[in-house]
């Protein structure tokens, strides 16, 4: 008997061994870690490509590289102001009311945004135009404040604010780039933001002997709907090619 | 009178909001997949867009341009329209049961609806209260045709044999971007 009892108990610590090596590798990848929650925001929950949020903008302003910059670089500094107000003050908003709060702080820290950007970048102002206003009304934001900021401290909330609009920004910019490339035929770059020497980045040389294939409409609006939906056929298609293979 | 006929096809065709002006986007790809939700959700933006540019455009012309904070008209603007929409909300609910089984789940979406504060940001241009009303009707029945015509090809989309990676939404948005050609294709018009 008691050597079965032995046996028993080396069986048991022989089980528990790897249990407890598939628990310390769980901790390692704590989903609330500042990284994790950093690169949910830019590829896993990416605002843009998987959970279809922001859609205005990501058409409106994308038909160039610089502007869809300008808009991504106004919405990841934003997201993360708001982001700071509303889990700095999450414990003193009252819960009836606290969407309304949401939307006047977000409208107020727009506004101000939009002043600056009228007085020191003013391209940038009559690209994007009423766009800017409009970040008050986007998704993305008011999403993050209700759903992570309210709940969540400081420092995670700005994790998040970065995670996010950097997956959000990085999307937009993408649309950008392919829409003025495949569009023009090169990237103009100094043309909004004009304290950058305006060159561009493929050169073109208009009359060469090489005739330039771009397709001019893809940076009208009809291109817009377009460029979004192959891109978002492809990032399906790759997600799903990924599946099957796990 | 002709000017006013004009700014009323000018919004509604020639520069559909949704289609050409990419406001809305997120509705109108939301609330598509039928035409019965679809017919729902235009009918309560025309509401709320028409009730609210009637009170944001005589807000901005007699109070803020005056006082000269016209700065501040993206705050008040979103605080009318949120208003606006409770109220609405309130009074269908005690006048038609009916309707508000109908609108009900569509109102509280449409406060940030760009459309609306986008149309009340737009209208500010101008300074004839003819001029704003025919842009905001024009605009309202523009979202309103796009949003219902895009409804009915989607609805026959379902059943169509589409690459698996584009079902639904990638399709939808191709759809809608061929969508954008025909509407380009009205410029002519004024």
């Amino acid at each position: 008997m008691a050597q079965e009892q032995v046996v028993e108990k080396k069986v048991r610590t022989k089980r528990e061994r790897p249990q407890k090596v598939e628990k310390k590798v769980k901790k390692e990848i704590d989903p609330d870690s500042l990284s994790n929650i950093f690169k949910k925001g830019i590829f896993k929950e990416n605002a843009l490509f998987i959970s279809l949020l922001g859609l205005c903008p990501a058409l409106a302003v994308t038909n160039s590289f610089e502007s869809a910059l300008g808009m991504a670089l106004l919405v990841l500094i934003i997201l993360i102001i708001t982001n700071i107000i509303i889990s700095a003050i999450r414990k003193f908003i009252a819960d009836e009311i606290r969407i309304p709060i949401y939307i006047v702080i977000i409208a107020t820290v727009v506004t101000s945004f939009q002043m600056l950007v009228q007085a020191f970048l003013p391209e940038l102002y009559s690209t994007l135009g009423v766009f800017i206003a409009l970040i008050t009304v986007n998704c993305i934001i008011l999403g993050r404040a209700e759903a992570f900021a309210s709940k969540n401290s400081v420092v995670k909330s700005i994790f998040d604010g970065l995670g996010v609009g950097i997956g959000f920004g990085g999307a937009i910019i993408l649309i950008g780039f392919v829409r003025e490339f495949f569009g023009s035929g090169t990237i103009v770059i100094g043309k909004i933001f004009t304290f950058i020497p305006e060159f561009s980045v493929i050169p073109y040389k208009e009359g060469s002997a090489v005739p330039n294939y771009f397709f001019q409409v893809l940076q009208t609006a009809p291109g817009a709907f377009i460029v979004m939906g192959l891109l978002l056929g492809l990032f399906v298609f790759i997600g799903q090619k990924r599946g099957a293979k796990r | 009178m002709i000017e006013i006929l004009k700014i009323f096809i000018d919004s509604m065709l020639v520069n559909n909001i949704v289609l050409l002006g990419f406001l809305g986007i997120c509705s109108f790809l939301g609330v598509s997949t039928k035409t019965k939700n679809a017919a729902g959700m235009s009918a309560a933006v025309v509401v709320v867009m028409i009730v609210s540019v009637l009170v944001t455009w005589p807000l901005y012309e007699f109070v803020l341009k005056p006082a000269g904070i016209s700065y501040i008209q993206t705050i008040a603007f979103i605080l009318v329209i949120a208003s606006v929409v409770q109220i609405i909300e309130m009074f269908i609910k005690k006048s038609s049961p009916g309707l508000y089984a109908g609108l009900g789940i569509f109102l509280p979406l449409i406060t940030t609806n760009c459309a609306i504060l986008g149309t009340a940001i737009k209208v500010t241009e101008y300074t004839n209260f003819g001029h704003v009303m025919a842009a905001t009707i024009g605009t309202a029945l523009g979202y309103a045709l796009a949003m219902i015509i895009f409804s009915a090809i989607r609805e026959r989309l379902i059943k169509n044999d589409v690459p698996k990676s584009f079902q639904g939404v990638p399709i939808a948005l191709i759809t809608a971007g061929i969508m954008a050609f025909a509407f380009t294709g009205l410029a002519g018009l004024i």
